[in-house]
């Protein structure tokens, strides 16, 4: 059953990337990109069930910290091109 | 381990992967932006939920299924959070809505 379910998430993932790879816009590519994080947790979880490793899940946990940083990160670069900028001028 | 147990969490990852699959394919059947997000959040809420409430039976009252509670308030409290994000900086950016087209169903004038 781990193993089914991975390979659930693996066909996830490379679906995620053709998209990424194909996507129109940049946000398309965020998302996918955003979505492929997701499913390395996931992932990360379901394989350390089948090992029998359940301590993997602590990678799990920063994988899933470190998706959401790095996606708000690449967010803010894409609107606004550059990492350090002040909100209350750019707003104006 | 029980055998009710392992049934349990063989019907709930095989329904998350389901559920995986079908948010991956909607992001390549869907036409535009807006509309894939919405595809993509199914499998951060539907896959990620079902299948790591599948891995918590296995895991029992112990602190690994405390860390995999710990993985799902993560997701749940990031995930809308980047499909807002994700969205607010698309329509900022200009990214036009298909819905805004005039001449899609013929009843965008009101």
């Amino acid at each position: 059953m781990y193993v089914a379910g991975m390979a659930a998430i693996v066909v996830t993932m490379f679906l995620a990337l053709a998209r990424a790879a194909i996507g129109p816009t940049v946000f398309d590519r965020i998302l996918a990109v955003n979505m492929f994080g997701t499913k390395t947790v996931l992932l990360i979880a379901v394989a350390g069930f089948l090992t029998g490793r359940p301590e993997w899940l602590d990678l799990a946990i920063v994988y899933t910290l470190v998706n959401f940083t790095g996606t708000l990160a690449v967010l803010r670069f894409a609107r606004f091109g550059n990492l350090a900028r002040d909100d209350r001028k750019a707003d104006r | 381990m029980n055998g009710a147990l392992d049934i349990v969490t063989a019907v709930l990852l095989i329904a998350g992967g389901l559920f995986c699959v079908v948010g991956g394919i909607g992001l390549h059947r869907f036409s535009e932006f807006y509309q894939r997000t919405h595809a993509a959040s199914v499998t951060d809420t539907a896959g990620a939920g079902l299948m790591l409430l599948g891995l918590m039976f296995q895991g029992g009252l112990s602190m690994v299924t405390l860390k995999l509670v710990l993985v799902l308030a993560f997701l749940f409290f990031s995930s809308p959070a980047i499909a807002h994000a994700l969205v607010k900086a698309a329509h900022g950016h200009g990214l036009a809505l298909e819905l805004d087209d005039p001449g899609r169903d013929g009843d965008a004038a009101g």
